[in-house]
């Protein structure tokens, strides 16, 4: 009865175009927009803030970059915590060794160096497709890892490579309080949420698809499979190696290569499985989901089963949980919960009456 | 020179127990067409169990079989829950449902028999043998030896297997082509258990060996990790692809930590060997001995 679209005429081609075509859509999501930058800043505890709600966007930003390059793109990659270490250490290293350099510019470079890195490993896959492909990306995992640990300059010859972060300063203010570093990452995330939107709907996105879904028959109608392949992961490592970036600078402060292991990876991938593979909105509800269910997981042990179970077992349990959840998912809704979203969706605009 | 053949043999010798683990993973692979990622935790909770009913007192040989069992039922399991609601999905689902099954096996064998380090003693010395090195100076440990003799007639064992009998040929069929081998009559469901279960067996063998030699903790989750180069170089459908790829990543892996390791500061077997396997895939797309994949509208 709500929602519904009935009485909304289109005049014009660009409010045919527009990203949400439905009124009520389009008032739910200014609604989420003002809910996160205005109500969670001003309610949210400092520890909502600091270990919840900034890894679930710094993740939700990897998660996208990956659903770019698997989800749209149909190219399989176990490598995404190699790209956010790639834009993680560069945009370290910009703000170290060049004297003021702006911090969102040291950000864009970090992701650019990314996505070098990412054209580099994406080579490959203009000749090896499916789960060769797959197992070539572990290549860039661990060399990645291996070369910022080995070699002592990219970490200021730090001891193993810890890397502190310096201090988020943009013109002149501080982003020092939980508040401002959650601010300002919400802000980088919705606007490349936007831009990612926007690009899957252009030409550029089509031809992602299109070569996810056959490849061959895409390059008989006339697509460059590989200036579109190429350019996949250069954006996929982009977005990863913002993400990187912030997960050093905003979220840990502090950290190592060892830090982006291939369980990062493994994470980052059960997001987009779980929350909706070729979804801009699934890689956010997929993170949410993998961040919150450790947490959920701790409290029910801690709460509920308080002394029935000892710790080691507890940590096993979850261990199960987690990949139960996870083919549990996989079986009932491949397409992750953002399709259950949009069957919620269409079930509501018959609603109340379904015929 | 000697040094070389040293280093070389004894990359081979090491190059085999990778084998070990890609042949699960091409077992399965040939006959399902499931990319299970599980193996490694499968050669985690074989020997987990192994070990766990050993110390509870039990004969070596009847804690094989009950191992083998355990696999068997997990095998079993796997193929009930997992592939058969997944029948018809995108190999990359099913695929990443095998990283969910890797995630349940590790906590099940932990939960199961606890998490830490277990010594496992199969009888046989990780030590040189005497004469051979009294003789050329060449140091070959006997377990390496041990454990190249049980690859030789593991896959001897197998090949005969799949060649010579009922299920073998069925097995082959169901590889061949699912929906030609159902129309003929043969049991999907069955032939993907027993499959399942040989992989099992091949874990249980692959995790005494790895056992034995860096004993048995989590740590042989990452046999996996060390197969996933070797069977892309081999090709995902090829048994003897699993060799020989095993013996030419094990081989290269030593030798370029030996000779290149030390310009670059060590530590490069972590990714030397994808970085190999990556440069065959861009000549031979689909691995050493993988199948031709022909490309159809």
């Amino acid at each position: 009865m709500l929602y519904r679209e009935a009485g909304q005429f289109k005049a014009t081609y660009a409010a045919d175009q527009q990203i949400f075509p439905i009124r009520q859509d389009r008032i739910g999501i200014q609604l989420l927009l003002a809910l996160a930058f205005v109500a969670v800043p001003l309610f949210a505890s400092e520890y909502w803030l600091k270990a919840i709600m900034v890894p679930f966007l710094v993740f939700s930003l990897a998660a996208l970059g990956l659903n770019i390059l698997t989800g749209y793109a149909g190219q399989l990659s176990l490598g995404s915590a190699a790209f956010m270490a790639v834009g993680a250490f560069a945009s370290y290293n910009f703000m170290l060794r060049v004297d003021g350099m702006p911090l969102l510019v040291a950000f864009a470079l970090g992701g650019l160096a990314a996505a070098l890195v990412g054209i580099v490993f994406g080579l490959p896959s203009l000749r090896i497709k499916g789960f060769y492909l797959a197992v070539a990306t572990l290549a860039a995992q661990f060399f990645i890892v291996w070369l910022l640990t080995k070699v002592s300059w990219f970490s200021n010859d730090s001891s193993s490579g810890v890397i502190t972060a310096q201090a988020m300063v943009i013109l002149g203010y501080e982003f020092a309080s939980p508040q401002a570093k959650y601010l300002l990452v919400l802000g980088l995330v919705a606007t490349m949420a936007l831009m990612a939107k926007n690009m899957v709907r252009s030409s550029v996105g089509r031809a992602w698809m299109a070569v996810r879904d056959m490849d061959v028959a895409a390059e008989v109608i006339g697509i460059r499979i590989m200036h579109t392949k190429l350019l996949a992961f250069a954006v996929s490592s982009f977005y990863c190696g913002v993400a990187g970036a912030l997960y050093a600078f905003a979220y840990l402060g502090t950290v190592e290569p060892e830090g982006f292991n291939l369980d990062l990876s493994f994470k980052i991938l059960f997001m987009i499985i779980i929350g909706g593979v070729g979804s801009i909105s699934g890689a956010f509800l997929g993170s949410a989901f993998i961040v919150l269910l450790p947490i959920f997981l701790d409290v029910l042990v801690q709460d509920v089963f308080a002394g029935l179970l000892s710790p080691t077992i507890a940590s096993n349990m979850q261990l199960m949980v987690f990949g139960g959840l996870i083919i549990f998912f996989l079986i009932v809704e491949p397409h992750g919960l953002a399709r259950l979203w949009q069957i919620a969706k269409e079930k509501l605009r018959l609603w109340p009456f379904p015929h | 020179m000697q040094f070389f053949l040293e280093v070389l043999i004894g990359g081979l010798l090491s190059g085999v127990m990778y084998s070990f683990v890609a042949l699960g993973f091409v077992l399965i692979y040939k006959a399902s067409g499931v990319f299970n990622f599980a193996q490694g935790a499968m050669v985690f909770f074989a020997a987990l169990t192994f070990v766990g009913i050993l110390e509870m007192g039990v004969p070596f040989w009847l804690a094989l079989v009950l191992a083998f069992g355990a696999m068997v039922l997990l095998g079993i399991g796997t193929e009930r829950i997992v592939l058969r609601p997944m029948v018809n999905q995108p190999p990359i689902a099913l695929f990443m449902a095998t990283i969910g099954l890797t995630f349940f096996v590790e906590g099940l064998a932990q939960a199961m028999w606890g998490a830490s380090v277990r010594g496992l003693e199969l009888g046989i010395q990780d030590e040189p043998i005497e004469w051979m090195m009294e003789a050329t100076g060449i140091g070959v440990s006997k377990f390496d030896l041990f454990a190249a003799g049980v690859a030789a007639v593991l896959v001897t064992a197998l090949a005969l297997f799949f060649q010579y009998t009922r299920v073998g040929r069925a097995l082959r069929a169901v590889a061949d082509d699912h929906q030609a081998a159902l129309s003929i009559g043969i049991p999907l469901q069955t032939i993907w258990r027993i499959v399942w279960a040989v992989a099992g067996f091949v874990a249980l063998v692959a995790g005494l060996i790895w056992g034995a030699r860096n004993g048995v903790q989590f740590a042989l989750t990452f046999t996996a990790l060390k197969a996933l180069p070797v069977l892309i170089l081999g090709g995902f459908t090829s048994v003897p692809g699993a060799i020989v790829g095993g013996l030419i990543i094990g081989s290269s892996e030593k030798l370029a930590e030996v000779y290149l390791g030390a310009y670059v500061g060590g530590g490069i077997d972590s990714w030397f060997p994808y970085v190999m396997a990556l440069a065959f895939l861009l000549i031979r797309p689909e691995g050493l001995f993988g199948e031709k994949h022909i490309d159809r509208v």
